[in-house]
């Protein structure tokens, strides 16, 4: 391993490509540490956000008008606003509002880290349009097969989740993929309220090493990374979930 | 009449907008009765049957399981409605089974799955006990070997049987069936007629909406015709379609050229 990183100290050497995430314990070790961050954020943010938009469909379904016009709302402003807008409003605005509450060692601090309110806000904004693209997979779910269920004595709920949900997931997977994806590139934003992931660590390093070309590269590189895991993750669910006469 | 009363409706009304669909209905389904519905498309069999269960809420009468009252009335600034709770309705629908004229099965879940799944969410049986039970309502519509399949690798006729399976695995009081055979092809047909006929030599109580007349007079106990949402003419059927009274009903019965006894 010492071999590997070696290699590229003297790769920068030789050639003046500077990789000091790699040859440099310390970069290596902020970097690593950024590329968790962001997955922890695409991960809670993923799950979050497909919580919201199940709920969310849901809700918009109620048969109370305010229920519902509150859940139009919250996908007009979530959908119809830039989300680096959403996290400064989130951070800046509400994180100001809400008091200090005094550590461990008696110094006031945030009710919310920057991570959490990154967590919150891209949630968010992520889950607003999951409702959106449930809603479209709820609306092509047969009335015929919900009634089906009802005719068994399934409560709306209990039809929900067995029945409704189950078909509307598959049929709206692939835009559910290309909100997950999307998601996962929005998580870059976080930078903007200091979030150590990864976007932000490579901004340090490169003030420190002015090597912005190699750290830019190796950024998209990363992206395409992690993009392509959830990709392939959302594959094997569509292949798990396929079922002869749904189209997928 | 014959048996305690599992459904009765009294004067029953059911309007869509400006539609006055069933105008006043007085039923009474006794334990162990067979009844044919007949009528012309629009003359609203498929909105009584629908009234039965709920899936379509009365405008006005009121329908009676077990001769107690569904649904509470409640007065509010003088005026008087009859109040529809979903649970007291999910739990006459637990009781009350319904067949479809499009299957309706659940696309995601195999025949076996489609068949538990009652048993499993609304009953809380638990999986083993539901599996087993499963099996045997397939195996009485003949299709334990396709328990695995899912529904759009069965034909309509098997798919048809497993619609009945599933409702059969909630052990229902009363069947109501709506044109269970209209949307098969006619080679079909008899695969479905087969296991309605066995299930009312069981001496189950069903409703049914139909076409096939000779199946009519051969398995109903009771026919009536509907005739713009009011039941013209009702009787045993070699009286109500050998004799019929009224002359709609003749018109209606002279249409069905095939038609033999
Ligand atoms: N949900 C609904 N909304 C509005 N009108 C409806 C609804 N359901 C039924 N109708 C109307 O009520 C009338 C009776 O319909 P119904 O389905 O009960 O007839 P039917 O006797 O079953 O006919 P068919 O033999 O064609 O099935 C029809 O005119 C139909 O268009
Ligand atoms: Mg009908």
């Amino acid at each position: 391993m010492a071999a590997f990183f070696d290699w590229f100290r003297w790769l920068y050497e030789a050639t003046g490509i500077n990789l000091t995430i790699l040859y440099d314990a310390f970069d290596r070790q902020r970097m690593v540490a950024g590329f968790w961050t962001t997955v922890w954020l695409c991960l809670v943010c993923i799950a979050l956000s497909v919580v919201i938009g199940v709920v969310g469909a849901w809700l918009q379904g109620s048969s109370l008008k305010w229920t519902r016009r509150a859940v139009q709302g919250f996908i007009a402003l979530f959908r119809d606003t830039p989300p680096l807008v959403q996290i400064y409003f989130f951070y800046f605005g509400l994180g100001a509002l809400l008091p200090r509450v005094p550590n461990a060692y008696g110094i006031p601090e945030p009710v919310l880290t920057n991570v959490q309110w990154a967590i919150i806000s891209l949630s968010l904004f992520a889950g607003a349009f999951n409702i959106e693209i449930f809603r479209s997979g709820i609306e092509a779910v047969p009335r015929a097969t919900v009634e089906a269920a009802e005719a068994l004595g399934y409560s709306r709920l209990r039809a929900y989740v067995h029945v409704v949900l189950p078909l509307a997931f598959r049929i709206c997977l692939p835009a559910l993929n290309n909100n997950l994806v999307n998601l996962v590139k929005t998580t870059t934003l976080a930078y903007a309220i200091a979030v150590p992931e990864m976007l932000y660590v490579a901004k340090q390093i490169w003030s420190d090493a002015t090597n912005v070309p190699e750290m830019m590269v190796f950024l998209l590189l990363a992206y395409v990374f992690l993009v392509g895991c959830v990709v392939w993750v959302m594959g094997r669910i569509e292949r798990r979930l396929k079922v002869p006469g749904i189209g997928l | 009449m014959t048996g305690a009363a599992i459904l009765r409706t009294e004067g029953l009304h059911k309007r869509f907008g400006d539609l006055h669909v069933l105008r006043g209905i007085d039923l009474r389904v006794a334990e162990g009765e067979r009844i044919a519905i007949l009528g012309s498309s629009g003359s609203g069999k498929s909105t009584l049957l629908r009234c039965l269960n709920f899936m379509e809420l009365p405008s006005a009468g009121r329908v009676f399981f077990h001769d107690r009252p569904v649904g509470t009335e409640e007065t509010r600034g003088g005026a008087t409605a009859v109040r529809y709770r979903e649970r007291d309705l999910a739990a006459l629908r637990r009781r009350v089974g319904m067949v479809f004229q499009s299957f309706n099965l659940f696309p995601h879940m195999t025949a076996l799955e489609n068949v538990m799944e009652g048993p499993l969410t609304v009953l809380r049986r638990g999986r083993g006990e539901a599996a087993a039970a499963a099996r045997r309502q397939l195996a009485r519509v003949g299709l334990e070997d396709r328990a695995d399949e899912y529904p759009a690798r069965l034909s309509g006729g098997q798919q048809q049987r497993v619609a009945i399976a599933r409702a059969l695995a909630m052990e229902p009081e009363v069947m109501l069936f709506d044109e269970p055979t209209s949307s098969l092809d006619p080679e079909l047909v008899g695969e479905v007629l087969g296991v309605i006929k066995a299930l009312a030599e069981e001496g189950r109580t069903m409703l049914l909406v139909t076409h096939e007349l000779g199946f009519a007079y051969h398995v109903a106990s009771r026919v009536l015709f509907l005739h713009e949402g009011r039941i013209l003419e009702e009787g045993p059927p070699e009286r109500l379609m050998k004799a019929p009274r009224e002359e709609r009903l003749r018109t209606f019965l002279a249409r069905f050229s095939e038609f033999s006894f």
